[in-house]
């Protein structure tokens, strides 16, 4: 009989093989829709790390998502950096502003931790209008073709676009699998249950806590790096509080503290916009409506529930 | 009684009127609608509509300019379809709503290109919008017409399947405003906007144009775009203004007018406005009053003049639009006159290229294109009611008159019209070197 642990990897590897898969198949409507939706769903998973394994609330990771995209956006239309170059940049930029960010928001805890993370979002959203002369604040800009080009493939083809989004998650999912499977992981969930208990335990727990702002706001940067590069554009409504909001919804509905939670949320989310905006001009209405119901009968989310009842085994 | 002969003698031989054009035009129009489809498009080798993916303002911060866009656009395809459609094939608009959302924006194109077939994209007017969603027309080959106003198409910044060829950019209106100001309101003028990039286009190309015109800009008064009351900025005015340039966007425009009077009661300097501060804004609302005597770029006056064309006329009552600039059903619902007279005029561009390229289906996309970038004169018509227009092939951007029209009496009435000439400038790009 195959372990838990080896039905949790194949469960994961399943996930990815049929997403790689897909791109065969999908239309090309949806082949695009899934490319967005898996670098978005990466940003999710790095917000995941953080409130759904962790249990610390950031309202303000627009600003890790945008420090990717202006990271490497920026290096690419300023200073004329090779796509390679830049994404590693906007890598970076999240990173350090991760560490800064982390030092002085760990410093409160609770709803102080919560409207800390989002006043240095909106001063990050501001500090991009600020800097128009350079970043085109609420406008934005684009990035040409021809600057979109990684080892003589174009980022703008459909099917690159497509694989670059893929081995992103990839790349997401499988740092955050194996992050929750180790012993690292563990000592987060275990904050996430009992801080205090954790801490008594010998555990030092700001430091694990700090560690995870790190990695958190790494991987929601390279997201928002990737989106850019993929993209073609860079623009301050991703700084904006709304998409600070939006990872906690995608997470909310896919299931907090779920490795795959972040791409189901995601997916339907996406798709329920998309549907019903097809069907009404009250679209929004729909769209409420369906949350609050799901709130209220799958309040773990749509895989917190299946773990809860089916399959106990997944991470 | 041969006197009587000869004037209708002479009257036959003489050229039709702009009024007989128009009557004929609606009988024609009447005619045709009474018939059934398969009469109308039978010329066409396939009845298959034409579509035309319409990227609408629903929700978000431009949801007052999507509403007047969306009716607009319905007016304009209806009057078309009236007309036998294009090529013989009828128009189908389909809208969808893009949030007012660059991100969503570019999810809506995919939309129209890949699941809707659409043979164009239409109508966006939020510049961050345009841009977040023009590389993806680009890649995939969509011709995009746009009604923004923004200077991004013709900055260069976009694609060569991005066109705005129905309204004018914010460079082109603000410098043409430059010359009347310093002329008749005075030379040393303070400017207020909002601390973005559309404000900072009305910063860096009015105080060029107005320093062009012997004056100067005292002080640049930028806004934050979060910031909700304005009173504290009003007293950065330096003593000696001679004019206040105004402009402002977003929700909070009406309390921004508001406490612009408050702050200088009967003893102000002229100002100057763009009339984005008020559009869709009742300029009767309470507060409002001390803007009698003071003046308003507008893209289209929104008050019918007393020397209106034709096409005004026949475009407000197609629209559905009063003598006030309201909607005939509802006169508190206030258009957004300046700017939506682009979707109209756009769809007649998108018709004109059609038929002069002998448009067939999506793979002709790349032809529209270039039966557009070969237009130029666009002529004070139907097509046209908001006046005469030169469109630049190579920038993708039109040149249009700009109105300036004074406040009084709680009314806007037209006091000057720039000429097409002072709205140019030279060229910043040559989308046609660019491969389709």
């Amino acid at each position: 009989m195959m372990s838990d642990s080896k039905k949790d990897c194949f469960a994961h590897g399943g996930v990815l093989l049929f997403l790689f898969a897909l791109q065969f198949f999908l239309p090309a409507y949806h082949h695009g829709n899934m490319a967005r939706i898996m670098v978005l769903a990466s940003y999710a998973i790095g917000y995941n790390l953080l409130f759904g394994y962790t249990g610390l609330l950031s309202l303000g990771h627009a600003i890790f998502f945008a420090a990717g995209l202006y990271g490497s956006g920026l290096a690419i239309s300023q200073f004329g950096f090779s796509v390679g170059v830049a994404l590693v940049i906007g890598v970076a930029a999240g990173c350090v502003l991760s560490a800064v960010i982390g030092a002085l928001a760990l410093r409160t805890e609770g709803v102080a931790f919560m409207i800390v993370t989002l006043m240095f979002a909106q001063a990050g959203y501001l500090t991009v209008l600020y800097f128009g002369e350079f970043t085109r604040g609420d406008e934005g800009f684009v990035l040409a073709h021809a600057d979109r080009v990684l080892w003589g493939v174009s980022l703008s083809d459909q099917t690159s676009k497509y694989f670059s989004a893929f081995s992103l998650f990839c790349v997401s999912l499988i740092m955050c699998l194996a992050l929750v499977r180790s012993r690292f992981g563990k000592v987060l969930i275990a904050i996430r249950e009992n801080e205090e208990r954790t801490q008594m335990l010998g555990y030092n727990v700001v430091w694990y806590k700090f560690c995870t702002i790190i990695l958190s706001g790494s991987i929601s940067a390279l997201a928002g790096a990737t989106y850019a590069l993929l993209f073609g554009y860079v623009g301050a409504s991703f700084a904006s509080v709304e998409y600070s909001i939006y990872p906690l919804l995608w997470v909310l509905l896919g299931g907090a503290g779920t490795v795959i939670g972040p791409l189901v949320g995601m997916i339907f989310m996406f798709y329920l916009i998309d549907l019903s905006s097809g069907v009404t001009t009250a679209y929004m209405l729909v769209a409420g409506v369906v949350l609050v119901f799901l709130a209220v009968f799958a309040p773990q989310g749509v895989m917190g529930e299946v773990r809860s009842r089916i399959w106990k085994w997944l991470s | 009684m041969m006197t009587t002969t000869k004037t209708v003698a002479e009257k036959a031989a003489s050229k039709p009127t702009r009024r007989d054009a128009l009557r004929t035009l609606g009988l024609g129009g009447a005619v045709a609608a009474s018939m059934p489809l398969w009469a109308r498009y039978a010329g066409a080798q396939t009845a298959e509509p034409i579509k035309v993916g319409f990227q609408v303002h629903r929700t978000g911060i431009g949801a007052a300019y999507g509403r007047w866009y969306d009716r607009t656009t319905s007016a304009a395809a209806a009057l078309i379809n009236e007309q036998g459609g294009i090529n013989g094939r009828p128009l189908e608009v389909i809208a969808e709503d893009d949030g007012t959302d660059p991100k969503r924006g570019a999810e809506v194109v995919e939309k129209f290109a890949a699941k809707h077939n659409c043979d164009i994209g239409f109508g966006t007017l939020f510049s961050h919008v345009v841009i977040g969603s023009a590389p993806r027309v680009g890649e995939l080959k969509l011709p995009y017409f746009v009604v923004s106003e923004g200077h991004h198409v013709a900055s260069g910044m976009l694609n060569r399947y991005t066109l705005q060829p129905g309204i004018t950019d914010v460079k082109s209106q603000v410098q043409a405003m430059a010359p009347f100001v310093a002329d008749n309101l005075g030379k040393k003028v303070t400017m207020v906007f909002p601390d973005f990039a559309f404000g900072h286009d009305h910063r860096d190309y009015f105080t060029a144009a107005i320093e062009a015109q012997g004056g100067e800009v005292l002080e640049h008064i930028a806004i934050p775009p979060t910031e909700t009351s304005f009173t504290k900025y009003f007293p950065k005015i330096p003593r000696e203004t001679e004019v206040i340039y105004h402009v402002m966007v977003g929700p909070a425009v009406l309390t921004f007018v508001k406490e612009l009077g408050e702050f200088f009661g009967p003893q102000r300097p002229e100002m100057f406005g763009f009339i984005d501060s008020l559009e869709a804004v009742d300029i009767g609302s309470p507060g409002l009053e001390f803007l009698d005597g003071t003046y308003f770029w507008e893209g289209n006056p929104r008050y019918a003049q007393e020397n209106q064309s034709e096409y005004d006329a026949f475009f407000r009552e197609r629209v559905g639009v009063d003598a006030n600039g309201a909607s005939v059903s509802d006169p508190r619902d206030v258009s957004t006159y300046a700017h939506m007279f682009g979707c109209w005029e756009t769809l007649h561009v998108v018709k004109a290229g059609m038929e002069a390229s002998g448009y067939r289906g999506t793979q002709d996309r790349a032809a529209l294109i270039e039966a557009v970038e070969a237009m130029t004169d666009l002529p004070h018509s139907i097509a046209h009611p908001q006046g005469a227009k030169v469109f630049n092939g190579k920038t993708h951007q039109v040149f249009g008159k700009q109105y300036i029209s004074k406040v009084v009496d709680g009314k806007m009435l037209l006091v000057h019209t720039t000429s097409i000439e002072d709205t140019f400038y030279p060229d910043e790009v040559d989308y046609t070197t660019q491969s389709l």
